[in-house]
């Protein structure tokens, strides 16, 4: 009985962590509080399922304790000054009748574009996505984005304390403002699962993955006329679809084009093939779409004939045009080599091209790769070297040495 | 929400003020911002400053006064004016801040007040 009790409030407090925070900070119009407050009504669960039994409704009755420490909170605060206004907001939410069994709206995206609010600044974004939306706490998200978990989790502080003062607006944006706010959105849900991404042991980025697609299918789900956010969606479900096959079984790097594609998760596979169409339909091309077109044609192999290689070079060209970065600069180069020959790759990679290539790990393994393929075998080595020497992952390390013969 | 839009401007937006040729564009550009504002319906009490020169900064040290010419801090965008006004949101704060002249060259910065409890 006990453990039923405690296995039901850890699968609520995972599923319904973020939908019971958006709800009561929504309200309380107050991120810190309203953690505060869920977290003592997840000890109260702690203590009341093993003795009264699990209640027919978990959420309503977390919702419920929550807003009951809430309302102790503010009553205490009360004591010494003006109720606030944060209270105030309470009180009047309480009144209504409490939701029972009828589950409430699920707020998790109001909860998204504030966290991607033009007016926090961009590298905590992501991070507090995660916090408030999915519940992880700063020593996790810290070590994903390679920063020290007390300064993450004093940056998710001052960017709370910024939601609380600044004025923001709580409600969904509507109109030409939500076509201005939903990229913040899906970039940051891009970044907490790109974050992910570079961890691909097994587990890796802390389960991280996982998690951010969660994101990508909040945003996907409640926004279904935007083309962009299924694109997104469709992006994180063809690279999760690849993540058994990424690792040999001995820890090793494999790259896309020579990855084993039974170990291919056919049926994420296919519900990004369905996005991806039904973002088509929609008639907005983006970014994310055109990424998720390439993912597409990278794994084509596998369900049938291969991608006309000169398609995936014009997707890239395509992609070059809505996002010019490091990485879409040099992916470019490295599928026009294999469209159109080594020559024709080198000549794009070296054809200018943002600042910051010179320190970039693939533009090096992709410039070694294509002086391999055109015979100026010394060359490449000495690119291998350098792109080995810029490498953070031990395992991309060894498959850089290997390739350039100086493993 | 009562907000205060703190406008910094640059030197060349002080020059602009007395220049005989950019003086009357800069002071259009003022003028319709706020005949804009208040058709908007916005209430606003502030105006302009004087350039940093004629600011004096007072100091108590070991109750001790101490003056000094100049505003407290120098730096390439001071304080060239201010408003506080009420407005729902930090978003329409913000298209607000976006339309003011100083914003194209200097800057403006957004600071909601601190709503005090009425006393007793």
């Amino acid at each position: 009985m006990a453990e039923d009790a405690l296995r039901a409030a850890e699968a609520s407090a995972r599923d319904a962590y973020g939908r019971l925070l958006a709800r009561l900070a929504l309200r309380a119009r107050d991120i810190d509080t309203a953690e505060d407050a869920l977290s003592d009504a997840f000890a109260d669960a702690l203590r009341a399922w093993p003795r009264d039994g699990v209640p027919r409704n978990p959420e309503a009755w977390l919702l419920t304790a929550a807003r009951r420490r809430l309302l102790d909170g503010a009553r205490r605060e009360g004591a010494r000054r003006r109720l606030s206004e944060a209270a105030a907001a309470l009180l009047a939410a309480t009144e209504q009748p409490m939701p029972g069994d009828t589950p409430f709206a699920d707020e998790r995206l109001e909860m998204m574009f504030l966290c991607a609010h033009p007016a926090l600044s961009q590298e905590v974004r992501a991070p507090l996505m995660l916090q408030v939306v999915l519940g992880f706490d700063a020593a996790a998200i810290g070590s994903v984005f390679l920063v020290p978990p007390s300064t993450m989790g004093q940056r998710l502080v001052r960017a709370k304390a910024r939601i609380r003062d600044s004025g923001m607006r709580f409600e969904r944006p509507s109109g030409s403002e939500l076509a201005e706010r939903l990229p913040f959105v899906l970039d940051a849900v891009y970044a907490a699962y790109g974050a992910a991404w570079e961890d691909a042991a097994p587990g890796g980025g802390g389960g991280l993955g996982g998690e951010a697609l969660a994101l990508a299918e909040v945003a996907a789900e409640h926004l279904p006329g935007e083309a962009e956010a299924k694109g997104l969606l469709a992006l994180i479900l063809y690279c999760e679809s690849r993540r058994r096959a990424r690792r040999s079984e001995g820890g090793e790097f494999v790259p896309v084009s020579e990855q084993d594609a039974a170990l291919w998760d056919r049926g994420a596979h296919q519900r990004a093939e369905g996005l991806l169409r039904d973002a088509a339909r929609l008639g907005r091309p983006g970014r994310y779409q055109t990424e998720a077109a390439i993912q597409s044609a990278l794994m084509a192999r596998a369900f049938g004939p291969p991608a006309d290689s000169a398609m995936v070079a014009a997707l890239h060209d395509a992609l070059l045009r809505t996002e010019i970065s490091a990485g879409a600069w040099v992916a470019r180069a490295a599928a026009r080599g294999a469209a159109f020959g080594p020559g024709a790759g080198l000549a794009a990679l070296e054809a200018g091209g943002p600042a910051g290539l010179a320190d970039y790990q693939p533009y090096w393994a992709v410039r070694a790769d294509l002086l391999a393929r055109a015979g100026r075998r010394e060359e490449a080595e000495r690119a291998y070297e350098r792109a080995a020497g810029l490498a953070t992952d031990p395992a991309v390390r060894r498959f850089l040495r290997r390739r350039g013969g100086i493993g | 929400m009562k907000v205060t839009f703190l406008i910094r401007e640059t030197s060349e937006g002080f020059a602009s003020r007395t220049d005989p040729e950019r003086a009357p564009a800069y002071w259009a550009a003022y003028a319709a911002y706020f005949d804009a504002l208040r058709e908007a319906g916005f209430q606003i009490q502030g105006g302009a400053l004087q350039p940093p020169h004629a600011a004096t900064t007072v100091r108590v040290r070991d109750g001790k006064r101490v003056v000094q010419d100049g505003p407290h801090a120098t730096s390439k965008e001071e304080l060239g004016g201010y408003f506080t006004t009420e407005m729902p949101d930090l978003e329409t704060a913000l298209r607000w801040a976006e339309r003011c002249p100083a914003a194209e060259y200097g800057c403006v910065e957004v600071v909601p007040n601190l709503e005090m409890a009425p006393r007793g």
